[in-house]
């Protein structure tokens, strides 16, 4: 079976010897729309450099739709577009311009390239400031300038590193409605987010990578159903008294309350409870709930215990490895 | 992969740079020559009397162009380029399916227009001052084509190991603008002590400017053979560099 992208045995040495990368396998399907995530300095980044030649690998091997970049770098590369983290146009040539010799670049025909810029500048709102120099657009009408020029090209493979940084929440949402339109098109997408709710409503399957080691690599489904305990925060409608309800959760068996403020409660629930059980002891005690919420998304509460049993682990391995040497 | 796609959207958006900011690339030679010839071809070229069989003003003229033509290849790749770095506009051109030599050419096309342009430009303003003659317009044309290609590709090496805005203007000041004045843009090498004729052969820059003589004026310091080989050289030696640098992605690639 052909991937959409293969990586095996991958490693990245920089030349102060940090080792961003240490042999990692990782294998995305066609059309999938894949999370990789990670906390700053993972390696997520220095992933996506190797994947797009911008990073020289130290080892291993990567392949794009079966393409190996190490003897068909030009084919391999004609498969992805990318939109890189930071902004990596020049802030003097007008958006028309950045577009057109982007996908000449790729060798799309000039007329061509036209049609395709009008077309992405529009889908994506900036047709208006297409003759303006691209310092003149904001902060979020620059992400989707990168997406627009990414997508010139039509790829068939669409690598974006953090696309959604320092976008407002409306704006977001409506690049989120874009990307998701892109991956029913066929387009295979591979996302790196620091918004976690945002990779747990786009995304299908998911590699956390944690100090140039993958740390899991699964299906979102597969990776949320792994979470034992949900906690969720419920708004007291008619205040009670803080001693009154201490006194409920005190009564309470079964499950868990805290008491936060005279409105708030907040309950710990795992998989072999469900909320009906919470709801019939609320009844009972005559507590009336305005509203109810997760309190942390489910998959950021994954991350953090991926990331926390990470480097306990890697704590552990140097402390005995100093014992050792003692 | 179209090449030819890639290599014309490298050069647009070259001559686009360098049209846009026209007020800095093109309008800066045409003052400094005019200010030149005020200078050095009235006021203490009348003094001088002739130089190689001509009076001053028609033996600089070659030399001015072509100094304007050397410096403008030079400066429009090294400043393009490393901007391009800065900025990291680079990156769209090295995450696409484009071959290190279209890089390569696609910049150094770039300088060699502008080189051109200012070149024609200054050739023009020289008529307000001094009747041209043309004595061989191919040899003429082959020499400013040929010394626009070997510093747009200097200046390419220069942008590819520089690391801030200073790095780009080291070399100009303290190598380019003493070749060039000490090549024979304003003095025949003849006129010096055997000594300083010997050293004055090292300077690739003699070759140029004494080539470009001969097609306005039909006179020269060295063969023309002589200078088109060192040109030539020149031209292949740096073209090498670049590529290799380029391929092994030098300050281009972590």
């Amino acid at each position: 079976m052909t991937y959409a992208l293969e990586i095996s045995a991958l490693a990245k040495t920089y030349k102060g010897g940090f080792q961003a990368l240490k042999g990692i396998d990782l294998t995305v399907e066609k059309g999938d729309f894949f999370a990789l995530l990670g906390p700053n300095g993972a390696g997520k980044s220095t992933t996506i450099g190797v994947i797009t030649s911008l990073v020289n690998k130290t080892a291993g091997q990567v392949k794009v739709f079966g393409y190996d970049i190490d003897t068909d770098l030009e084919k391999a590369k004609s498969f992805i577009g990318l939109v890189p983290q930071e902004f990596n146009f020049s802030q003097f040539e007008p958006l028309m311009h950045i577009l057109v010799n982007q996908a000449g670049y790729y060798g799309v025909p000039k007329p061509l390239a036209i049609e395709r810029a009008e077309k992405y500048l529009k889908q994506l709102e900036l047709w208006d400031k297409r003759d303006e120099p691209a310092r003149a657009l904001s902060g979020g009408m620059k992400r989707r300038l990168m997406i627009a020029r990414a997508l010139m090209h039509e790829p068939q493979m669409l690598i974006l590193d953090e696309p959604t940084a320092g976008v407002d929440i409306e704006l977001r949402r409506s690049m989120w409605g874009f990307l998701r339109e892109l991956n029913k098109q066929g387009i295979t997408i591979i996302l790196t987010t620091h918004y976690l709710e945002e990779a747990e409503m786009l995304c299908r399957n998911i590699a956390i990578i944690d100090g140039g080691e993958i740390v899991e690599d699964t299906s979102m489904k597969k990776l949320l159903a792994q979470l034992d305990v949900e906690t969720f925060v419920f708004d007291i409608k008619v205040a009670a008294t803080v001693a009154e309800l201490e006194q409920f959760v005190e009564q309470s068996q079964e499950i868990t309350y805290r008491v936060i403020d005279d409105h708030t409660l907040e309950i710990d629930l795992n998989k072999s409870q469900n909320l009906n059980q919470v709801f019939a002891q609320l009844n009972v005690a005559n507590i009336e709930v305005q509203s109810m919420r997760n309190k942390s998304n489910r998959l950021e509460a994954l991350f953090v215990s991926l990331i926390n049993k990470k480097s306990s682990a890697t704590k552990n391995k140097s402390q005995s490895a100093t014992v050792g040497a003692n | 992969m179209n090449n030819s796609i890639a290599l014309k959207s490298i050069l647009t958006k070259e001559i686009q740079r360098f049209m846009r900011i026209w007020v800095q690339t093109l309008v800066p030679p045409a003052i400094t020559i005019s200010l030149y010839f005020v200078i050095f071809g009235s006021l203490i070229g009348s003094r001088i009397g002739e130089m190689g069989g001509f009076d001053y003003m028609s033996f600089i003229v070659p030399g001015l162009i072509m100094m304007s033509v050397i410096t403008n290849s030079y400066s429009n790749v090294a400043s393009s380029f490393f901007s391009a770095k800065w900025q990291r506009n680079v990156e769209e051109m090295l995450v696409a399916p484009v071959p290190n030599w279209v890089i390569v050419a696609g910049y150094v096309g770039g300088g060699m227009c502008r080189g051109i342009l200012v070149g024609l430009i200054v050739t023009l303003v020289s008529l307000l001052f001094v009747d041209i003659q043309l004595h061989n317009i191919w040899v003429i044309i082959a020499t400013v084509v040929l010394t626009s290609a070997t510093f747009a590709l200097g200046g390419l090496i220069n942008a590819i190991f520089a690391g801030s805005f200073d790095d780009i203007s080291i070399i100009p000041t303290f190598i380019l603008t003493p070749l060039t004045y000490l090549g024979g843009v304003f003095y025949s090498i003849s006129l010096l002590p055997d000594f300083w004729q010997g050293v004055s052969q090292a300077n690739p820059i003699v070759y140029m400017v004494n080539a470009f003589r001969y097609g306005f004026l039909g006179i020269s310091d060295v063969s023309l053979v002589t200078a088109f080989a060192v040109i030539i050289f020149f031209i292949v030696t740096l073209f090498t560099i670049a590529m290799t640098l380029i391929s092994k992605g030098i300050g281009l690639r972590s």
